[in-house]
């Protein structure tokens, strides 16, 4: 085993994860931005689970806040809680088939959004509408893409 | 032994960790006035990642402003030049007026109003919170800007200023669900607050009487009284009014006359910054290399 475990390497993907995650989008796809940062992190989640775990997520996710302007803790309380779920299922995560994890993380990133609207709920008094989940669509069909990259940049890079 | 406590907590501790965590966060950033501090602390930080996303869009910019045809800049330098004659008639006629309006208001003994500062700003394309209605501005603390400060484009105003950064703030806009300004009818100068719905399109004018004299088609102008937004700048025209007196109040919405949905460039009023003289706007412009060639040249 090496000394060196090339954290640096987690960081620079979830930085690319945060820039796409802010960047503009034509409209008609906005509503349909994959969860960057949320896939980024259950990928290490489920490959590092002691590495990235929910604290970590929980730092990651205060920094979508900020980023985002919306009240501090919202996103940050809603990654971490995702984070929870993956980082204490990866066993069973990692056996499951590419297209059947798909599922899964479609399911994770709903019960992000979900979470993100009820405490938004609780702070704003928002409807709800089926726009909001309009991501979940988008980040699991792009799920085995991130999976393979993240796989092969991890190798590569030996992050371990 | 086995290798259980290696991990330093438990992810559910963590977990218990993070939820205490957030809900503090929550509870203060929500109620606490006094966290504005730490979220302008916070919005300096992550300034370089937003000025980063940006970039790409600055590029397309200056891609095409670079690639403009020649004929192009004939065109709307021809309808610039048009446009400032007409524009200098009109301003004429307005010093006039201005100077008639400050010796009427001498001679009833009322503050003459002078301008203030100004500064055009730009918005940073990011993406905000879907649940809210907010923009990103180049512009923060360096430049100025403080919390609460009104923003206005050509069309009218668009809203006020959130949360300031160093170099970069966050912008409230009118149709903000937590947004609210206090406006007047101009044609008979009913007084009236008008709330955002969290649609760009569309305000809600709070508590009115049923009998009170706003038709569809009036201009809505800010009415000052807030003492947040300086007096007299186009906000809203009403689009809508109920006639039902099923309800407690008369039901009015009013459409924003900025399309806030489609902004680009913004300026930021001082309202107690006073000016004397012409009215000045503070921007620092990266002069024209071209344009000031010229003039050594010259």
């Amino acid at each position: 085993m090496k000394a060196k475990n090339n954290n640096i390497v987690i960081w620079i993907t979830l930085f690319i994860a945060l820039l796409l995650s802010i960047m503009p989008l034509p409209i008609g796809f906005d509503a349909f931005r994959p969860n960057w940062a949320l896939l980024v992190l259950t990928y290490w989640s489920l490959a590092l689970p002691n590495r990235v775990n929910v604290l970590f997520a929980w730092v990651i996710g205060f920094v979508i806040d900020v980023l985002l302007g919306s009240v501090l803790g919202i996103n940050a309380f809603a990654t971490a809680l995702v984070i929870y779920v993956s980082a204490n299922n990866y066993q069973k995560i990692r056996n499951f088939s590419l297209w059947q994890q798909s599922l899964i993380i479609g399911l994770f990133i709903a019960l992000f959004h979900l979470t993100v609207f009820w405490l938004q709920r609780m702070v704003l008094d928002v409807d709800f509408s089926m726009h909001y989940l309009k991501p979940v669509i988008t980040s699991a069909i792009i799920w085995p893409i991130i999976f393979l990259l993240l796989r092969k940049v991890r190798r590569q890079f030996q992050v371990h | 032994m086995k290798p259980i406590f290696l991990d330093g907590y438990s992810s559910h501790r963590r977990m218990f960790l993070a939820l205490v965590l957030s809900s503090a966060f929550i509870y203060c950033d929500h109620k606490l006035a006094s966290f504005d501090v730490v979220r302008g602390y916070l919005q300096s930080f992550v300034s370089p990642l937003q000025y980063l996303a940006n970039s790409p869009k600055q590029l397309m910019d200056f891609a095409s402003k670079n690639i403009i045809s020649r004929n192009q800049l004939m065109i709307d330098n021809k309808r610039y030049q048009r446009q400032e004659l007409l524009l200098k008639e009109e301003l004429l006629q307005l010093d006039i007026l201005k100077q008639e309006n400050n010796r009427l208001r001498k001679l009833l003994a009322s503050p003459i109003r002078s301008d203030y500062k100004k500064m055009v700003a730009e918005i940073l394309a990011v993406d905000s919170d879907p649940y809210t209605h907010q923009v990103v501005i180049n512009r923060g603390s360096d430049d100025g800007i403080f919390e609460g400060q009104p923003v206005v484009n050509e069309n009218g105003v668009v809203g006020q200023v959130l949360h300031v950064g160093l170099n970069n703030s966050r912008v409230l806009l009118l149709s903000d669900i937590t947004h609210a300004i206090p406006l007047r009818v101009e044609r008979n100068g009913i007084r009236a607050i008008a709330k955002g719905t969290g649609s760009v399109t569309q305000m809600e004018i709070a508590h009115m009487p049923h009998s009170t004299d706003i038709k569809v088609g009036d201009i809505m102008l800010t009415s000052g009284l807030g003492g947040r937004f300086p007096e007299g700048y186009p906000v809203a025209v009403v689009s809508f009014v109920a006639d039902s007196s099923n309800r407690e109040f008369a039901h009015i919405t009013v459409k924003p006359l900025v399309e806030l949905n489609r902004l680009r460039y913004l300026l930021l009023l001082w309202p107690q910054t006073k000016i004397e003289n012409p009215p000045v706007i503070a921007e620092p412009i990266n002069n024209n290399p071209v344009a000031s060639k010229a003039k050594n040249e010259g």
